[in-house]
């Protein structure tokens, strides 16, 4: 278990050294940063000036180290906005570890439900109900579904807020809030999950040990629960871990905006739509580093969950 | 021997399995009659396809599906079993009737120590705590033997060599104490030595128990090693049912023959290309009419286009059965090949006065 942990560690090291060194020579290919800052009717000394500051004349690896040095002793500031950007990240972060953790859970359970649903019945109408369902939930876009949401249940029928998010020190208040996003977000999981979950069973369902379980006088429904979806769940948990890490990152960039939620996926989109370079640069390790605790998370699942696999 | 014993512990009638696929009906098993009496082992020989397998399977429900199509009884114990409900069958399933795969590999569920897996099928059928059967199921693996039983309860199959999961299998197959056992292929993955081992847990099982036992293969060795008696099936059909001495000394149906002609002698020319019956089996989507046996038969002539019942055709060998019409008489001629049993080559025309 503690070869595992440093290994693991070891390896996000390098994950994130490779996705910084990557995001920064990209975001660096945007053209002159300087020029940008200073605005569309800068002179050429203005632009002199702003480069100086910010340090934009010396070497791309001194510039690199500065930046990195920035961002990991916390003094990582907005360009454009002048904000520290971490004291914003951990402002915005709750909302989106409300999204991510409970759109998370109730897409996992929701998708073991119907995707094992629609493999008992399959080729039956159940199935072919839940799989133009599971479809039509794929093919909803989060801003046109969210949109739908806020204006019937939202503004027609004001169920739920019209967005925003409220701290969990109002819990109802937190809840309402985010009905809405949550089930946008999972509507477009569980279509995906429960189609990967449904083959996943009618292959496993072919296996020999369900053929000795069966054998062993055990009811259908004994079979399904202890046997064939046991071995099913290994590949959801790892589509699980790592959709978690994307949006613990930020990536629930259009739930966040059609709701409002002021979330870290929120400010990554402001990020980009004004160019700001160090605020998305922090955004992304962010991923990097939720992405790698994920996954390692993720292995620990699988090991309890299949036993072949060992840790180390 | 128990081959005349009053009521036979199972008992099947006509059993007639097919399966509906894309490409027309599959007849798998074709009118399959036999018994099996407590303490007997029948061995059900014949090639890959032949319908070995499916009749075994399908006496414990587990062909069982939308497109399959079943005709004929098979009792158990007063138990009607092809035509028995879902409960009924798992009731059976593991206590009456209990069975034991050919790939131990992955018959065994991945995720599961041994141990549990042992515990599951005692606690289905009986009502003791979990303690009490895990008491049990280290009973059963040394009995087995698996060494370190109590320690090995709690591996995982993976742990475990093919052999090991084998002796696992039939631990948990013996666990509830059937009367009747299926053994489909149980030695065909293993190598040699532990084939020979899981042979003497079967009989043990046997002697100790009385439990019947059918037990498929297509290994002529296994079966002179154990069998009491002998079903040889082809292409979904019985073609010759007899006790071991019948089929090994007396064989009455050509494909007997090849069979036996098949086997591999220690002491054969190694120069020669290993003897083999030449030709496929049928498809069983389009089956040859009358004898299913007459493409690849040396010895075929004109009435082979009929179906041949399986009936008694030696007046003094009341134990044979077979499908073939060759005349008794000339079969001693036409099936010695060299000094050995085996079926002639199609390459020289045989010609059979009827």
């Amino acid at each position: 278990m503690i070869r595992f942990i440093v290994r693991r560690i070891f390896a996000a090291f390098f994950v994130i050294l490779a996705v910084t060194i990557i995001t920064f020579l990209l975001l660096g290919a945007l053209g002159n940063p300087a020029a940008r800052l200073a605005g569309r009717n800068a002179n050429a000394a203005e632009i002199h000036l702003i480069t100086v500051k910010y340090g934009f004349n010396k070497p791309i690896w001194v510039q690199y180290y500065n930046t990195m040095k920035n961002i990991f002793t916390g003094k990582a500031y907005s360009y454009q906005q002048g904000f520290n950007i971490l004291t914003e990240v951990k402002h915005d972060y709750p909302a989106t570890l409300s999204l991510a953790f409970g759109a998370g859970i109730i897409w996992l359970s929701l998708s073991v439900l119907v995707g094992t649903l629609a493999a008992v019945y399959a080729g039956r109408l159940t199935d072919r109900v839940l799989t133009i369902v599971a479809m039509a939930g794929v093919s909803f876009p989060p801003f046109f579904l969210g949109a739908i949401f806020l204006y019937f249940l939202g503004y027609k029928l004001n169920w739920f807020p019209l967005g925003g998010y409220a701290s969990l020190n109002h819990p109802w208040q937190w809840f309402k809030h985010l009905v809405l996003p949550w089930a946008t977000l999972s509507i477009l999981f569980i279509g995906f999950y429960s189609r990967v979950l449904r083959s996943t069973i009618l292959d496993n369902t072919n296996e020999d040990y369900v053929r000795t379980a069966h054998a062993k006088g055990l009811s259908d429904n004994q079979v399904l629960r202890r046997h064939t979806l046991r071995n099913s769940m290994i590949p959801i948990i790892s589509l699980w871990g790592l959709d978690m890490g994307q949006l613990l990152g930020g990536g629930a960039i259009l739930t966040e905006t059609v709701f409002n939620l002021q979330g870290v996926g929120q400010l990554a989109a402001t990020a980009i739509g004004s160019l700001d370079v160090i605020t998305i640069m922090v955004i992304v390790i962010l991923t990097a580093i939720a992405v790698v605790l994920l996954s390692a998370i993720v292995d620990i699942l699988y090991a309890v969950l299949d036993p072949r696999i060992r840790l180390g | 021997m128990s081959a005349d014993a009053p009521a036979p512990l199972l008992d099947v009638e006509g059993l007639k399995v097919s399966f509906a696929t894309e490409d027309g009906i599959v007849r798998a098993v074709d009118g399959v009659s036999f018994t099996v009496g407590a303490g007997e082992v029948v061995a059900v020989v014949g090639e890959s396809g032949s319908g070995k397998s499916v009749t075994a399977m399908t006496l414990l429900g587990l062909t069982r599906g939308p497109n399959s199509i079943f005709e004929g009884t098979a009792t158990f114990e007063g138990t009607e079993l092809i035509g028995a409900s879902g409960k009924q069958l798992q009731r059976i399933r593991g206590a009456g009737i209990a069975m034991v795969f050919q790939d131990p590999m992955s018959s065994l569920d991945p995720v599961y120590r041994v141990g549990d897996q042992i515990v599951e099928q005692i606690r289905v059928h009986e009502k003791v705590s979990k303690a009490q059967a895990m008491d049990r199921a280290v009973e059963m693996m040394e009995r087995v033997g698996i060494p370190r039983a109590k320690e090995r309860l709690r591996s995982y199959p993976h742990e475990f060599s093919g052999g090991m999961r084998q002796r696992v299998m039939i631990a948990m197959a013996l666990s509830c104490s059937p009367r009747l056992l299926l053994a489909d292929e149980p030695t065909t993955a293993l190598d040699v030595t532990i084939q020979a081992q899981i042979l003497d847990e079967m009989r043990t099982l046997r002697q100790e128990s009385g439990a019947g036992i059918i037990l498929v293969t297509h290994d002529l060795g296994v079966v002179a090693d154990i069998a009491d008696r002998v079903i040889v099936m082809y292409s979904g059909r019985v073609v010759e049912q007899g006790t071991l001495d019948d089929i090994f000394y007396n064989p009455q149906h050509p494909y007997t023959w090849g069979l036996l002609g098949s086997i591999t002698r220690i002491d054969a020319d190694r120069s020669q290309r290993l003897p083999a019956i030449a030709g496929m089996p049928p498809s069983v989507l389009r089956a040859p009419k009358g004898c299913h046996f007459r493409p690849r038969c040396p010895h075929a002539f004109d009435k082979c286009g009929e179906v041949p019942e399986l009936e008694h055709r030696q007046p003094d060998v009341p134990t044979s059965l077979d499908r073939c019409w060759l005349p008794v008489a000339d079969k001693k001629r036409l099936r010695v090949i060299g000094d050995q049993i085996g079926l002639a080559e199609p390459a020289e025309p045989e010609t059979v006065s009827a």
